[in-house]
């Protein structure tokens, strides 16, 4: 599904990511591990193709198209969404106008899904204005429930989130990205950014990869990266430099 | 129910523009109109129990203690514009009565609409009495073809009484030939409630207009909200004043300004002159294309007791909103217009839903254009 080659990303005068190298085939859930300010956010944000981000080499390609060079909208309408961690305040625009303008089929039942997330109390509230840590990310999983995207990015969706909310957004995620399902019969695909791992309770994810300093340095079974992780911190992952 | 409104003379174009000016020729959602071409009032009437809508001229031959209500808002003397209002022998324009405890949720809608090169004058009166509710939409268009240009010069007095309340919603469609001098005062009783809208999306030459509410009585209150949009060559100097006297009295300024090219200033002044008084200030501009939005909000307190504020913000559209609403699909240009679109939804409290769609259909207009 996702195939990344050689990828340095520049955000202004600055590399911060340098010769990725990825591959995430149909149905598979990716987590992305790695210290705070290691290029984590900077991978998802170039792969869902925002402009600050300027890949310098390198390609990305997606169902065996080169989506390098595309819009955030084109590579949105080939079926690649994202969970943001902080997505912006729009003044003005509520939640239900922008769910009803993203919604690609029209038919989609909005208050019946924003209810599934108890969201529903927050169609007529500014986007983002005001919301809770947890909020955000409900916003954020009805978003994607309504985009339906087959490549599903998400950037640290338990953070700000209390426990009992985890499981509601990670069952729905889950959803999204039919864990449902038998693995066999699973199309969608996912790259997560976890720091407590808690999510990964829900995504039963299939493999793991640690960033530090913007490179890619191991890779392995998610589970057993977190555990290491947890007892041993960062710094043997930031003094290896092997890919 | 009142009789459809027939403007045989119109063009259809001319008829279109009274319709995107706000105004229901079927008269379906409207329950009394007020329709004046050029110098002729073409149409007066309203079916509403209770409520009136009379040309100037019909109105003081009825009631002789309307003198009471003529020119005590607003002196004659005040500028050029009242003094050519002033001077007429044959003054135009409406005066709708509100009589107590009467109340419409279907709006009247008054219209003024300027087809010839001149001046158009009108001097309103509006008066709700006691108790009563009364809502009022101003349609003001021009004819697609007055040649050279012309002016309207409006007065408009508002006189809410005690427990009472006007909503008063005015919509420019003019065009880019057209001058316009409203000149417009309110005195709120007790507990009354005065909502003054205005709304101008399409281009104009010139509009210049500061209207004040005086807010007599206690827990009087006064809300302006303003979404206008200035086009290249449209100087808006728009402006509101409220005039906070009675104890409790509170009002509520807002603006949303968008610059296309054209030059608005936004003025807006609150006067805190009791204690226990409230007012807020509030514009927001946003700058599409190079042209000019220039916020001078006053906030003056005299008293210890008076809470004021003001908030003004110029900027453009963010980039990362824009992306945002991208990477759920939407193409920049819908982005936006969806952005745009949620700057200028100011939900205004207290309105009619018939009066609040008839704003959200003029922002579909401008939105059609592409903003």
């Amino acid at each position: 599904m996702l195939q990344i080659k050689n990828l340095y990303v520049n955000v202004g005068d600055k590399e911060v990511l340098h010769d990725i190298n990825l591959h995430i085939d149909d149905g598979e859930t990716h987590v992305l591990l790695g210290p705070n300010g290691s290029g984590k956010t900077t991978l998802l944000m170039t792969l869902m193709g925002f402009s600050n981000y300027t890949v310098t080499k390198g390609t990305i390609n997606y169902n065996g198209e080169d989506v390098t060079n595309m819009h955030a909208n084109e590579r949105a309408k080939r079926g690649i969404g994202m969970l943001f961690q902080r997505p912006p305040t729009i003044s003005g625009l509520k939640l239900g106008k922008m769910l009803t303008a993203i919604s690609r089929t029209k038919q989609e039942n909005i208050p019946e899904l924003a209810k599934s997330v108890h969201m529903d109390k927050f169609l007529e509230r500014d986007i983002n204005k005001g919301f809770s840590g947890g909020e955000i990310k409900r916003s954020e999983v009805l978003q994607l429930m309504i985009q339906n995207p087959d490549f599903v990015m998400l950037d640290e969706p338990e953070s700000g989130v209390d426990l009992e909310n985890i499981s509601l957004i990670g069952t729905t995620i889950g959803t999204l990205l039919e864990k449902d399902k038998h693995r066999a019969n699973r199309k969608k695909s996912g790259l997560v950014i976890t720091h407590t791992g808690y999510i990964l309770d829900y995504l039963d994810a299939d493999k793991g990869h640690v960033m530090c300093d913007g490179q890619i340095r191991c890779h392995g079974n998610p589970r057993e990266i977190l555990k290491d992780i947890k007892q041993r911190g960062y710094k043997e992952c930031l003094e290896c430099r092997h890919t | 129910m009142p009789s459809h409104i027939t403007t045989p003379e119109l063009s259809k174009v001319d008829q279109e523009r009274l319709v995107q000016s706000g105004i229901d020729l079927d008269m379906k959602n409207r329950c009394g109109s007020f329709l004046q071409m050029d110098q002729d009032v073409v149409h007066a009437e309203c079916s509403q129990e209770g409520i009136e809508v009379l040309s100037y001229a019909k109105a003081f031959e009825k009631y002789a203690w309307l003198k009471d209500y003529n020119w005590k808002m607003i002196s004659p003397d005040k500028d050029e514009v009242t003094k050519y209002v002033a001077a007429q022998k044959d003054p135009k324009g409406y005066v709708i009565i509100a009589h107590k405890g009467s109340s419409n949720i279907l709006p009247i809608q008054a219209c003024l609409f300027l087809g010839k090169d001149q001046i158009q004058h009108v001097h309103n009166i509006i008066i709700a009495e006691e108790g009563a509710e009364l809502h009022i939409i101003s349609g003001c268009t021009s004819g697609a073809h007055v040649g050279k240009g012309g002016a309207h010069y409006g007065i408009s007095e508002f006189y809410v009484k005690k427990n009472a309340k006007i909503s008063f919603t005015m919509i420019h469609n003019w065009s880019e030939n057209i001058e316009v001098y409203p000149r417009s005062a309110s005195v709120v009783e007790e507990n009354g409630v005065f909502l003054s809208n205005y709304v101008c999306m399409q281009p104009v030459k010139k509009v210049q207009m500061y209207p004040t509410a005086t807010l007599k009585g206690a827990n009087s209150v006064a809300r302006f909200s303003s979404i206008v949009i200035a086009t290249p060559g449209s100087l808006m100097d728009l402006g509101s004043r409220a005039i906070l006297e009675g104890v409790g009295a509170s009002a509520e300024l807002i603006t949303r300004a968008i610059t296309k090219g054209g030059t608005i200033i936004s003025r807006g002044h609150i006067n805190g002159k009791t204690a226990g008084t409230r007012g807020h200030l509030e514009c927001k501009g946003l700058i599409l294309k190079d042209g000019v939005i220039y916020a001078i909000p006053e906030i003056e307190g005299s008293v210890v007791g008076t809470e004021l504020s003001h908030e003004a913000a110029v900027g453009k559209l963010a980039k990362d909103e824009i992306e945002y609403l991208m990477s759920r699909g939407l193409d920049e240009d819908e982005a936006t217009a969806t952005i745009i679109r949620g700057f200028l939804d100011v939900k205004i409290t207290g309105l009619p839903e018939a009066l609040q769609k008839q704003i959200d259909a003029s922002i579909d207009e401008a939105e059609k254009s592409g903003f």
